[in-house]
């Protein structure tokens, strides 16, 4: 699983962080997204795509390995 | 899993990410989708914030690209809207005459902008929901459309600020009614366009429903700073004009004139195409806990009113749209539900960004925990009864976001 996140698009609405606190922080001072693991374990998938699909702005993009 | 056939009415992000969230797990039947409006999804809070300003084209709001609707494999009904469910039956009809049948139902429609009583249909005067709305406002605004639809954010910014120079030399006034979430929104984006703003509210502080009353008097002394007339604890009784608004009058006797009014005065769900449906309709399509609404129909987003553990609620914020929309989807799959979430919304106005998780009281006690309301920007809690139930950020969206431990769920 291969994650990019578009800062540029994101809208600090911190929804990744509360569902996927393990792959994305915010940034302290406008909220925007850090990413912190580009290759989280599968264990993770579940919380990352469910993030994926919670962001407001769409700003999460994740790529399934084949 | 039920009949491997969903229909889905209404197309915003509730909508859609049941059909995204069906998708992802594994879903492989039918599904279709029906979008009254002629637009592909988009999302709804940047129209009063990015999209009204002119930092954003408006496709920006777009929620997904070609590419990935066409991976739902879905029928797009777009430019049509339901009109009539017969549950019993499992049938929906279209405002085009087609009957539908369907496995399962997911309704998705919405909410619809109340007018004010005797709001005239004038030019200069509209309420503000749709995208087409957030464009014809911003028109209004002095905010010229990009020539190349594909403009991309540095030319949107700029061109923000050109609009923001032309809008000066224009400078209309503008009322708008109702100082809500939405209508704040709109005052701020109007003010930053350089336009004179009049901020009318029947209550005593602006969204003092979502923000008590303390909160909500320091989101009035925000707009006053920045110029913005604030009539908290008046209605508007008439709007005058003949062939376009010229001016509103005020329920304490004051005329005020004005170009442009926007009526923000609240919305109804969107439920009238349910009238003989036979499902429970107060306030929204009330639901149980998973958005079951009858067998084999679901509701989701702003036009459901789900049971929660003290009775029953209807939210209508973005992340209440995507979370009612996985829950559903996982319904519909068989899967266990999920616990009910803490609400969540924030607001965008000026440079301030407001964040708040879980309910604050009208009368709810802050507490600062992190940062000052001096430095204008701090965390706080609000409690009830010595427990914690809510947790709020001024311009402290991380902070916000980790004091929502503390909430009570």
């Amino acid at each position: 699983m291969q994650i990019a996140v578009d800062a540029e698009r994101c809208v600090g609405a911190g929804s990744c962080a509360l569902t996927a606190a393990e792959v994305f922080d915010q940034d302290d001072a406008d909220g925007t997204v850090v990413l912190l693991d580009d290759s989280p374990p599968s264990r993770l998938a579940g919380e990352v795509a469910d993030a994926a699909v919670m962001c407001p702005s769409g700003a999460i993009t994740v790529r399934r390995a084949r | 899993m039920t009949d491997a056939d969903v229909l889905v009415a209404g197309i915003g992000a509730a909508g859609l990410t049941v059909a995204e969230v069906l998708r992802r797990k594994g879903f492989t039947g039918k599904l279709r989708l029906v979008g009254a409006e002629s637009h592909p999804p988009y999302d709804r809070p940047p129209l009063s914030k990015e999209v009204l300003t002119g930092a954003w084209p408006p496709q920006r709001a777009r929620l997904r690209d070609e590419s990935r609707l066409a991976a739902l494999e879905a029928d797009w009904l777009l430019g049509r809207r339901a009109v009539r469910l017969d549950a019993r039956r499992h049938r929906v009809w279209l405002d085009d005459g087609r009957e539908l049948s369907y496995g399962t139902l997911v309704i998705a429609t919405g909410v619809e902008p109340r007018r004010l009583p005797g709001q005239p249909e004038l030019a200069g005067v509209s309420t503000f929901r749709t995208l087409d709305d957030a464009i014809r406002l911003r028109r209004e605004l002095g905010v010229a459309e990009p020539d190349d639809g594909a403009a991309g954010v540095g030319t949107a910014s700029r061109a923000a600020e050109d609009m923001a120079a032309g809008a000066r030399s224009a400078a209309r006034r503008v009322v708008i009614v109702g100082a809500g979430v939405l209508g704040c929104e709109i005052a701020a984006a109007a003010t930053g366009l350089g336009h004179t703003v009049t901020l009318v509210e029947p209550g005593p502080v602006p969204m003092l429903r979502q923000l008590g009353a303390e909160l909500g008097q320091r989101v009035a002394d925000l707009h006053r700073d920045r110029g913005v007339a604030l009539w908290p604890g008046v209605g508007v009784t008439d709007f005058l004009g003949t062939d376009r608004v010229e001016a509103v009058s005020l329920s304490d006797g004051t005329t005020i004139p004005a170009d442009l009014v926007v009526v923000t005065a609240g919305a109804a769900p969107a439920t009238d195409w349910l009238a003989d449906s036979g499902l429970s309709l107060a306030d929204g399509v009330e639901c149980d806990a998973s958005g079951r609404a009858a067998a084999d129909v679901y509701a989701v987003g702003d036009v459901a009113r789900w049971r929660c553990a003290d009775g029953s609620r209807r939210l209508e914020t973005r992340t209440n749209a995507g979370e009612q929309a996985m829950a559903v989807a996982a319904a519909i799959l068989g899967e266990p539900p999920r616990p009910t979430p803490i609400p969540y919304f924030w607001s965008d106005q000026y440079d301030v960004k407001l964040q708040v998780f879980g309910v604050i009281g009208a009368d709810a006690k802050l507490r600062v925990t992190e940062g000052s309301l001096a430095q204008d920007r701090f965390v706080a809690v609000s409690e009830a009864d010595g427990v914690v139930t809510a947790a709020i950020g001024w311009n402290h969206p991380k902070g916000a976001r980790l004091a929502r431990a503390q909430v009570s769920g």
